[in-house]
């Protein structure tokens, strides 16, 4: 069967790219696109490393068809840094070491953004539940909350 | 594989119908896609229904609510009115997976996936949601408590599809609540899940029950004698011993690794009691 053409924006470009029916939003990002920084851990939705914002909503990459994504909005972990400059969440990732071997850093970073921008001032509590679908397997999760409650406050002071 | 997202219930119905092969509906994908990425499916026809509009809308409908089939958890959870009105609903919903299956996953298909498990199914039913079919034949209602026959096995003819959800009018001191017992605190499936909405009269007496079992059997149940258990009662310490007999009476459980025949149905006491005292403190002061 030929395959599909999309047209969509990721990271604010405009993107086009052809694609299979079976392949996912996370194939087309890493192997078509050439976007890596979304990884595959599970490909089942279980572990969240192939977090993406779609339409502006959190989901796994992993369980969205590219297919589906025509005239959608898509972002990200490449889209988060502003040239040289890291993104708070980013940067605090860095200034607490909150990463081992970084496989499910991106995800991490993706939702944790999610999260703040929904909830400027969030609780250990509300941070831990929102993450609850983003697994580190190194264990590291102290260090990842910390690390984004601390990005809180940076992005509240502005 | 074929995708096909067309943008009115007619194309979808048609397209189903028409399958030559297997064909699957497609709302969030986070069970279907899983399914097929496991080998367990293998779709000819895949049919996307969340570009049809009443697939996709919260809307205020003869005092109740029309909750499309493919709306998200997440969506759910944002709604300003829905959570006041069908708390149980809504919580049960937003249990089902992680932030970002909540960002997908719906209502529709939690439902037509077929578990018995299904965390949405016991409040949807508990809350007497009516599932609208819509299939070559028109459309029709069903309940949805008599919309799944068993473990991945639907009452829908082919070409049928789950299009919304009426949840019924409320009336005053009326409420709802779903709790379901996993072995950790986040992202598990239910060993026992628990639905119960109730109303009360001015002194505070219940006037009307339903009670839905998840979990505990080949399909999640309707379980009217646990709703008559409390019917006219306050939920004093004798109602609640009779609500507790009538849900493990009606416990029809398998052992498995996530729990015994025993346990679960122990465990279907215990929440049944739990939810209900939610569902009644509720009710006081909505």
């Amino acid at each position: 069967m030929a395959k599909h053409h999309i047209e969509a924006t990721v990271n604010g470009d405009a993107v086009e790219f052809l694609c299979d029916t079976e392949e996912t939003l996370l194939d087309v990002l890493r192997d078509t696109l050439n976007m890596t920084g979304s990884k595959e851990g599970c490909a089942s939705g279980d572990c969240g490393a192939c977090s993406v914002m779609l339409d502006g909503r959190l989901v796994c990459s992993c369980l969205v068809l590219g297919y589906e994504v025509g005239g959608r909005r898509i972002e990200t972990i490449e889209g988060m840094a502003t040239g040289d400059n890291l993104h708070p969440i980013q940067q605090k990732f860095l200034e607490h070491a909150a990463l081992q071997c970084g496989i499910c850093t991106p995800g991490f970073i993706v939702a944790g953004k999610a999260l703040l921008e929904r909830n400027p001032d969030p609780t250990d509590t509300e941070i831990r539940y929102w993450l609850a679908g983003n697994l580190c397997r190194c264990t590291g999760y102290d260090k990842i909350v910390t690390a984004v409650k601390d990005a809180a406050v940076a992005m509240r002071k502005g | 594989m074929r995708y096909e997202a067309p943008e009115s219930l007619e194309g979808a119905v048609a397209l189903l119908a028409g399958a030559k092969g297997e064909a699957r509906v497609l709302a969030g994908g986070t069970d279907l896609l899983v399914q097929i990425r496991a080998d367990v499916l293998d779709p000819e026809l895949i049919v996307d229904i969340k570009r049809i509009p009443e697939t996709r809308k919260v809307t205020e409908e003869k005092g109740g609510w029309r909750v499309g089939a493919a709306v998200t958890g997440a969506e759910l959870k944002e709604h300003p009115r829905l959570k006041q009105v069908w708390p149980g609903v809504v919580e049960a919903a937003n249990l089902i997976g992680s932030t970002q299956v909540q960002g997908r996953a719906t209502l529709g298909g939690n439902l037509c996936n077929g578990s018995p498990a299904a965390d949405s199914v016991p409040a949807l039913i508990a809350a007497g949601a009516v599932a609208s079919l819509a299939g070559p034949q028109g459309r029709r209602d069903l309940p949805v408590e008599d919309v799944m026959l068993g473990p991945r096995k639907l009452a829908l003819t082919k070409g049928e599809i789950v299009v919304s959800f009426l949840l019924p009018p409320r009336p005053p001191r009326s409420s709802d609540a779903y709790l379901r017992f996993i072995p950790r605190t986040e992202m598990d499936i239910a060993v026992v899940g628990v639905g119960v909405s109730l109303s009360l009269d001015a002194g505070g007496t219940i006037t009307a029950a339903r009670v839905s079992l998840g979990a505990v059997a080949a399909r999640v149940l309707l379980v009217a004698a646990a709703a008559q258990a409390i019917i006219g009662s306050r939920l004093d310490h004798a109602a609640l011993e009779r609500l507790e007999a009538a849900a493990r009476a009606a416990c029809r459980p398998i052992d498995d690794k996530r729990g015994t025949i025993e346990f679960r149905t122990d465990v279907a006491a215990v929440l049944a009691r739990r939810v209900a005292l939610i569902a009644l403190d509720r009710a006081r002061t909505h």
